[in-house]
């Protein structure tokens, strides 16, 4: 076998890798893109509209909070803030994942930004842990296959959303939640993680409460970073350097 | 144009704009800050605690054994088997409890 061979086999298998990991995120997701095309079709927009949204947005709990406010006549510059608040979250992400990234063409950069959901940077910053390299191939494996079931899936919600049969039965509007806390759960051997949960998980709760939804997301995600930055750098593994 | 279309456009922009944003702001430093890089390090955990915590607390019984049980599967088996494990004491649960 050629060299070339070999490495054209090892893209491959990068991409099916990435394939594979996935697998949960769109089965986890399917009931909300179909959800979304249906909402989205009740609250006024056409099956044109909510397809063209679910491309262009690529935000499940923006969109559907967009949505929900187009449907009650709010202003559109505000509709357009609430999207932006609830997706301020991925600016951390951004921030975290270029680290791994830099490496990559400028080209492929600009696309790897725009699938960078919620799993989507769990998933590679576990990979980067693991001390492999987030190439753009495995990158593209694992979110190609959610971007395109989410746009599919929410144009035929819209098409046929009046059919989804009882939701809550079949216990998927709770999947995202368990899938995530499977995600937290992957991040335990990091230093401060019980402190950095605990600190999350108490100011999101505090914010929900009074503040409300989306900003308990900003405002306790921003909580256990700020620990993590004020604790003394020997607790946080980060060695300074001269 | 509709105001719908106008809408998806702004929003596509603001969300791409929050996508790439920590990345052109943390890039034009040389030099990362040990203790922002503690800070970039606890992101993961930061933001998806959040996705769960209010809504494990607004749930019901069926919820959180499906978490508990989930949380535990997590500790030796893989994604995939947390999630699956998860989903199923869910629908089970919720046969029985609502």
């Amino acid at each position: 076998m050629s060299a070339e061979a070999i490495s054209e086999n090892s893209v491959k298998s990068d991409f099916w890798d990435g394939v594979r990991l996935s697998m949960p995120v769109v089965v986890a997701s399917a009931p909300f893109a179909l959800l979304f095309g249906a909402l989205a079709v009740d609250n006024g927009f056409s099956v044109l509209e909510a397809f063209l949204m679910s491309a262009t947005v690529f935000g499940g709990a923006s969109q559907m909070v967009g949505i929900e406010l187009f449907g009650q006549h709010v202003a559109p510059w505000l509709i357009v803030l609430s999207i932006f608040a609830v997706n301020f979250r991925h600016v951390l992400y951004s921030a975290g994942i270029g680290r791994r990234i830099a490496h990559w063409p400028l080209m492929q950069q600009a696309i790897g930004y725009f699938v960078l959901t919620d799993p989507q940077f769990a998933v590679a910053e576990r990979k980067a842990e693991a001390g492999e390299t987030v190439g753009f191939t495995w990158y593209m494996g694992l979110g190609l296959p959610v971007y395109l079931f989410w746009v599919i899936e929410s144009t035929l919600g819209a098409i046929f959303g009046k059919l989804i049969p009882d939701t809550r039965a079949l216990g998927i509007d709770f999947l995202l939640p368990i899938y995530f806390l499977g995600l937290v759960m992957s991040f335990r051997k990091r230093p401060l993680w019980l402190p950095v949960v605990v600190a999350s998980a108490t100011a999101s709760i505090i914010a929900y409460k009074t503040v409300g939804s989306p900003w308990h997301v900003s405002i306790g995600a921003l909580a256990g970073v700020l620990l993590a930055v004020i604790l003394p750098p020997r607790h946080s593994g980060v060695e300074a350097r001269p | 144009m509709s105001t719908t279309l106008w809408i998806i456009i702004a929003a596509s922009i603001a969300t791409y704009l929050t996508r790439i944003g920590g990345h052109l702001v943390i890039s034009r430093f040389d030099h990362i800050h040990p203790r922002v890089e503690a800070g970039l390090n606890a992101v993961p955990a930061a933001v998806l605690t959040t996705l769960v915590a209010p809504a494990a607390l607004s749930a019901g019984p069926a919820e959180w054994a499906a978490l508990i049980v989930a949380g535990l599967v997590s500790l030796r088996g893989g994604l995939m088997a947390m999630f699956l494990a998860g989903a199923a004491v869910l629908i089970l649960a919720r046969q029985f409890v609502g």
